[in-house]
């Protein structure tokens, strides 16, 4: 077996709309070791979600994932049957989404909704099966589980109903959990515990965990590498020590600068990236971030640039990448 | 939830009240019923003493404080042509319609639950859009052109079932029925189906609107995520959520079942308040269209009661106050 838990090479899934074909992951390679805790970044739009749930083979009609191999532990989830990708969603691969609002159903018991989890994954009696809920829930954070199992998720909270979203995740210990944003729903105050906690149990369970997010903040406590999405592609990866320090890619310097700073100088108004994402349906021809991009010159515009290695565990798709010693006002 | 009883209780009968007073005052400007009861030879003075002898000369808000009184006592009055309580020749005629009407709900939804789930699961598959095409047709078709057709063919052509009537029955708690005996199951067949259509039909259409909405849900995509089977994430995720919707109008048309029975049976000649309505209607015997009026009010008030219980068994979120 390889010594990655997770090997993504050259995914790409498609959408056939009716105006033409969108292209919303389109040739995304990263690797994840156990253990580890991956970032995935990006604007709105840029695939980030998409690459997760395709992880999973959750794409729906009118997607398809046209291409590429996701290697999990040696094999190609790509090549599994539905009935073989339906014991590994769960039990191997768990998903935590974005919006613990609409994520549980809400004419269950979270009681039962965990029990499920167990009940398809696991050789647990029934009696075991609730000592165990009463653990996890325990575990998340949930007071006095025992009063909670009968209720209903209208009755809790949204941060409660995310921690509960987060015990069914780990309910069955698996390998990976690939978290969808999944504080953005939350007020700024139940973020941090949320997030605390999560990284406290990967650690616990020994899981490896995917954050998708848009929120760099978010990336720079808790992530060991970051991957930068735009339209679609990886632009940049790294460290996520060294992509906050020095970002090589344009696009990871403007979303970088656009996070408001309380220390430092203070500039008069806060910096933005110029523009908007292109609509997937009609790209630019070259690098999909020239537009908007401060450092573009014509090459950027005719030719895609092709991903390249910039030093050891660190990669960015730009023809001319933000040196790290210059500090220009360019875009940031 | 004794308070929100009692509430409910007391809104009935305001209903109750008003669909007395307005169907009270529609009755008294259709037709004279003293020219129907009368023999055709009655002279002037015979026909005037009718009159009074019925109380229809009497102003109306008399007539209707009268009649108010009554129906407070549980009276509904005598029919003028069969000379009996009109509630009585109502309640003889219940059990024939209740188990149509029974059996005709049975058989919609034994078909439009699986049938609207698959609909609604597999919107794009060659059997959905047969079922989609099927279920507007049912929508379409008038009932007494479908009952006459069914009658054309299998009983008819076919011979196969009999096409009017109830045949023999047999007694349950003293109540007679038909379903109880082969030849009467065999009697209510035809009806039941060509009276279960329409509302079939139409809880197709519904479940699968429900069942598509409810799929494209967050926790739907969540419960796939955790690895539930097809099967159960349609039946033990997807069909509760959508049954809300369902259940309102299902209430409703179990009441219009109830209520409108009245073609099929007249096509099928079957022995149910439906056809006593319509007989009543041709004879102009008041007391029975406005007690068969009032009993129908009373089922739909009850049902809808129901209705609302139900949603709280459904979704915990419904709160009953």
């Amino acid at each position: 077996m390889s010594e990655y838990l997770l090997e993504v090479k050259n995914l790409k899934t498609c959408f056939e709309l009716f105006r033409g074909t969108v292209k919303a992951v389109d040739g995304v390679d990263f690797t994840l070791k156990t253990g580890e805790i991956l970032g995935i970044v990006g604007e709105s739009g840029g695939g980030k979600s998409v690459t997760g749930f395709s992880l999973l083979g959750l794409i729906d009609a009118p997607g398809r994932i046209t291409g590429g191999e996701i290697l999990f532990r040696g094999e190609d989830l790509l090549k599994k049957s539905e009935e073989e990708m339906r014991r590994i969603r769960g039990k191997e691969i768990s998903m935590i989404f974005q919006d613990p609002m609409t994520s549980l159903n809400p004419l269950q018991t979270i009681g039962r909704q965990i029990d499920e989890m167990l009940a398809l994954h696991t050789d647990l009696s029934s009696a075991g099966r609730r000592a165990r809920i009463l653990e996890l829930l325990n575990e998340v954070g949930i007071p006095t589980p025992e009063d909670r199992l009968d209720c209903y998720p209208h009755q809790f909270s949204g941060g409660m109903r995310q921690r509960v979203v987060i015990a069914i995740a780990l309910a069955a210990n698996p390998r990976l959990i690939i978290a969808d944003e999944p504080t953005t729903a939350l007020d700024v105050t139940v973020q941090a515990q949320i997030l605390k906690l999560m990284e406290n149990l990967v650690k616990k369970f020994g899981s490896a965990l995917i954050l998708v997010t848009h929120d760099l903040a978010v990336v720079s406590e808790m992530t060991h590498r970051v991957v930068v999405m735009y339209c679609g592609k990886i632009v940049e990866e790294a460290p996520t020590a060294e992509l906050i320090r020095a970002p090589r890619h344009p696009y990871t310097k403007g979303l970088l600068g656009s996070i408001p700073r309380i220390t430092g100088v203070r500039t008069p108004r806060l910096p933005q990236i110029p523009g908007m994402a292109p609509h997937l349906f009609d790209l630019p021809k070259g690098c999909s971030f020239a537009p908007r991009c401060g450092y573009a010159t014509e090459r950027c515009r005719e030719e895609v640039p092709a991903m390249r290695e910039l030093s050891a565990g660190r990669r960015a798709a730009c023809h001319n990448p933000v040196s790290t010693e210059k500090r220009t006002a360019g875009n940031g | 939830m004794l308070k929100y009883l009692l509430k409910r209780i007391f809104q009935m009968f305001v209903v109750l009240f008003v669909v007395s007073v307005i169907v009270f005052c529609v009755m008294s400007f259709t037709g004279d019923p003293v020219l129907m009861i009368v023999p055709p030879t009655a002279t002037d003075a015979q026909i005037a003493e009718a009159r009074i002898a019925l109380g229809l000369d009497r102003p109306l808000w008399e007539q209707y404080s009268v009649f108010l009184g009554n129906l407070l006592r549980g009276d509904l009055g005598v029919s003028y042509m069969f000379k009996r309580p009109a509630l009585t020749l109502i309640v003889e005629r219940m059990p024939a319609t209740l188990e149509l009407v029974f059996l005709s709900i049975l058989i919609s939804l034994a078909v439009a639950l699986p049938c609207g789930v698959f609909a609604g699961a597999r919107p794009n598959s060659p059997l959905s859009r047969a079922i989609m095409g099927g279920s507007l047709l049912g929508i379409s078709l008038p009932s007494f052109w479908v009952g006459i057709l069914f009658i054309f063919y299998f009983a008819v052509e076919k011979g196969l079932l009999p096409s009017s009537g109830r045949g023999v029955t047999g007694l349950l708690f003293g109540v007679p029925f038909a379903f109880l005996t082969w030849d009467g199951f065999r009697h209510i067949i035809l009806p039941a189906v060509t009276l279960a259509l329409g509302t079939l039909a139409m809880l197709i259409r519904l479940i699968r609107a429900q069942i598509m909405e409810v799929m494209r849900q967050d926790f739907i995509r969540f419960a796939r995520a955790k690895g539930v089977s097809w099967s159960s994430l349609l039946f033990s995720h997807a069909l509760k959520n959508a049954l809300v919707p369902v259940v309102t109008v299902f209430g409703l048309q179990v009441g219009s079942l109830i209520a409108f029975a009245t073609v099929t049976e007249t096509i099928f000649a079957w022995p149910g308040m439906g056809k006593l309505l319509v007989d009543s209607i041709n004879t102009s015997d008041r007391p029975v269209i406005v007690a068969y009026l009032m009993i129908v009010a009373a089922m739909f008030v009850l049902i809808n009661f129901i209705v609302d219980i139900v949603y709280t068994l459904i979704d915990p979120r419904v709160d009953l106050r």
